[in-house]
C-alpha cells in the first residue's frame, strides 16, 4: 500500500492535493499495489479522491501544525510500502517529521515518479534547480515529497472505500494568528508568475505588473534586489534564497537574470523575459524574449491579452 | 541563555555548479565555499539576541576538517565557539542525528537552522532534530522574538504568515526576515584574529545513511531564445497560446 497524505485549506482540496493522489497512484501501479489517502476529517468531498486513484480514503482530526500530523501519520504508516506528501508549506515539515520518527528514507525536492521501486529511485532538485540528483531510498520506509506542480494531475478511478483513522495528534506550538491574502494568487502554487525588477525604477510603476497578473489571473513576484530596497514585500522574492517557482510560465520584467534568481525560477516550463538590455543574461535563460522598454511593451501586453481572453 | 546554530558549508551562490566526469559527486575543483545564506540570517539573528540580552553562541557543522575555515568564519562574526561533528553528511537523517547526540549531551535554550542549504536544498534537518528531541519547530521562519523562556515565530506558509508561540527549547529553520541583508556581518580584521583563538571543538558524528545519491545531471540546456519584435506583441501572445500552450 502506498499511503498519501492529502493536505486540505479551509477544509477545500487544491490542486496539490489531487497531484499528491495522482502521484501515489502512479508509484502504486509500477509497485503493483493499492493507494490509501489519508485526510482531514473537515475536508469537503473526501470521496472526490477516488477520481485521482485513491482505493481507500481514511480522514481523522488533524493536528494543526506540521510536526503534529508528522507524529500522527507515524502512527498509521505500519504497513505501508511508501508513503508521498506533496512539497506544500506543511508538507515540507510533514515529511522530515515522519522520516525521523519512522527512521524512513526521504525524497524531499522530488521532480519525478519512481523508475524502480526496489529500492525507490527518484529524481530531484539540487544544487539550487543547477543540478539534478538521482537519489536511492535504501533504507527504511521510503517517504516522497515532491515538487507541486511537477507531476500533474491524471485521472484514474481508485476504489475510494472509505473509513476512519485513528491516531491522536497534539500540538507543540500555540497558532496565534493566521493571516492569507484573500483574491490573490499564492506564489508557490501560481500556474502563472508575473515577476518585475529595477528595471521598473520605483514601487509606484507596479499598477501595470498587478493588472497584467490579474488578467492572467498570476501571482505577482519580484527579484531580490527589489525586496531588499523594500519595494516589494520578501514574501514575493524568487531566487536562491527567496521563493522557488516552477510555475507553466513565468514573465519576467526588468529583471537581468542574475545566475541567483535563475536558481529560482528555472524551474519553469516556460520564460518570457522583457528587458531594455539585449545582454541581459535573462535572455539566455528564457524561451520568448521581448527586448523593449516595460513601460511600452506591457500596457500593449495588457492590451492584447485581453482582447485575446475576450476571444477565447 | 545558550544559542545553536546549524550552519552548513556550501558552494558559493555565484559558483558554477559541476559534476565529476562519471557523474558520481559535485565539483568541488575551483569552488569557494560559504556559510549556506540561509543559515547566515541565523547565525546573524542569534548575534542580535547576544547582543540585546546576552547569549553564548555555538556553531556546529557537520563534515570534515575542509568545513572548519566556514566555522571560523562563523565565530569571526561573533560566534563563541564551534563544533564539528565529524562525519561524511551522507543524508539530512544522519546529519539529523548527529546533531541530536551533540544537543542531548548539553544544554541549548534556541537551536537556529537555515529552512536548506542551498547545495542539497532538502530542508529537512531542522524538522528531523526537532522530531527526534519532540522540540516545537518553526520552519520557514520569518521573524522570532524571544521573552525570558517562550518564544515568538511568525512563519511563511502558502500564501501568508503565521505566528505561533511557544516555550523554550525550540528549533528554527529560518530564512531572511530573521533579520534583513544589511544586518548580515562581514568579518573585520579583529573577528579574524579573535577567532583563531576561540574553541572549535571536534566530536565524531553518526556514520552510515538511508538514501544514497546514485548520480548528478545538470538540467537539459534550453533552446535559444525566440525574440519578438517590441511592436509585435501580439505574437508573442500567439506563440504563448499555440507553441508553448501557456495561456
Amino acid at each position: 500500500m502506498i499511503v498519501v497524505f492529502v493536505e486540505s485549506w479551509n477544509n477545500q482540496f487544491k490542486k496539490a492535493s489531487f497531484e499528491a493522489v495522482s502521484y501515489a497512484r502512479s508509484w502504486a501501479n509500477t509497485a503493483g499495489c493499492g493507494v490509501r489517502a489519508i485526510t482531514s476529517a473537515s475536508a469537503e468531498n473526501a470521496n472526490q479522491l477516488a477520481q485521482y486513484g485513491a482505493d481507500e480514503i481514511a480522514t481523522l482530526e488533524l493536528a494543526k501544525t506540521g510536526a503534529g500530523i508528522g507524529a500522527q501519520l507515524a502512527g498509521l504508516v505500519g504497513d505501508a510500502q511508501g508513503v508521498v506528501v506533496a512539497g506544500t508549506a506543511m508538507g515540507k515539515i510533514i515529511a522530515p517529521t515522519l522520516a525521523a520518527l519512522s527512521n524512513g528514507a526521504l525524497s524531499t525536492n522530488t521532480t519525478n515518479t519512481p523508475s524502480s521501486t526496489s529500492p525507490v529511485i527518484v529524481e530531484r532538485g539540487a544544487f539550487s534547480s543547477k543540478g539534478i540528483e538521482t537519489i536511492s531510498l535504501n533504507n527504511g520506509l521510503p517517504i516522497i515529497s515532491f515538487v507541486p506542480n511537477s507531476i500533474g494531475i491524471k485521472e484514474e478511478a481508485g476504489a475510494g472505500a472509505t473509513s476512519t483513522a485513528e491516531s491522536a495528534g497534539s500540538d507543540m506550538l500555540n497558532v496565534d494568528e493566521v493571516s492569507v491574502a484573500s483574491g490573490k494568487v499564492a506564489l508557490p502554487e501560481a500556474e502563472i508568475v508575473v515577476s518585475a525588477g529595477r528595471g521598473l525604477k520605483g514601487p509606484e510603476n507596479w499598477g501595470m505588473i498587478e493588472e497584467l497578473a490579474n488578467v492572467l489571473g498570476a501571482a505577482t513576484a519580484c527579484s531580490k534586489p527589489v525586496s531588499d530596497i523594500g519595494w516589494r514585500p520578501h514574501s514575493e522574492h524568487v531566487g536562491q534564497t527567496g521563493i522557488q517557482v516552477n510555475p507553466n510560465l513565468y514573465i519576467a520584467v526588468g529583471i537581468s537574470g542574475a545566475i541567483q534568481h535563475l536558481a529560482g525560477v528555472s524551474a519553469s516550463k516556460t520564460i518570457v523575459a522583457i528587458n531594455t538590455d539585449p545582454e541581459a543574461p535573462f535572455f539566455k535563460a528564457a524561451d520568448y524574449g521581448i527586448v523593449g522598454d516595460a513601460f511600452e511593451v506591457i500596457p500593449q501586453l495588457i492590451e492584447e491579452l485581453r482582447a485575446f481572453k475576450a476571444a477565447n | 541563555m545558550n544559542i545553536l546554530v546549524c550552519i552548513s558549508h556550501v558552494p558559493d551562490t555565484t559558483a558554477k555548479i559541476n559534476f565529476t566526469a562519471d557523474g558520481s559527486a559535485f565539483d568541488s575543483l575551483g569552488v569557494q565555499f560559504v556559510i549556506n545564506p540561509y543559515d547566515e540570517f541565523g547565525l546573524t539573528k542569534a548575534l542580535h539576541i547576544k547582543e540585546a540580552r546576552g547569549a553564548t553562541i555555538t556553531v556546529l557543522n557537520v563534515g570534515g576538517p575542509e568545513t572548519e575555515p566556514t566555522l571560523r568564519k562563523a565565530m569571526a562574526v561573533g560566534a563563541d565557539q564551534a563544533i564539528r561533528l565529524n562525519a561524511t553528511p551522507t543524508d539530512a537523517i544522519t546529519v539529523a542525528k548527529s546533531i541530536k547526540n551533540h544537543i542531548q549531551a548539553n544544554t541549548y535554550d534556541l537551536i537556529i537552522c537555515g529552512q536548506e542549504s542551498i547545495d542539497y536544498n532538502g530542508q529537512q534537518v531542522p524538522a528531523m532534530v526537532a522530531a527526534f528531541l519532540d522540540l516545537p519547530f518553526v520552519n520557514a521562519c520569518v521573524g522570532l522574538d524571544i521573552n525570558g523562556d517562550t518564544a515568538t515565530a511568525k512563519a511563511e506558509i502558502d500564501g501568508g504568515h503565521t505566528t505561533y508561540s511557544c516555550s523554550l527549547p525550540m528549533v528554527v529553520g529560518g530564512k531572511k526576515g530573521l533579520v534583513e541583508e544589511k544586518d548580515l556581518r562581514i568579518p573585520n580584521m579583529r573577528g579574524i584574529m579573535t577567532a583563531r583563538t576561540k574553541p572549535l571543538i571536534v566530536e565524531e558524528g553518526e556514520g552510515g545513511g538511508h538514501t544514497a545519491a546514485v548520480s548528478f545531471a545538470k538540467p537539459a540546456a534550453k533552446s535559444a531564445v525566440k525574440l519578438v519584435p517590441a511592436d509585435q506583441v501580439n505574437e508573442l501572445v500567439r506563440m504563448l497560446h499555440e507553441e508553448s500552450k501557456s495561456i
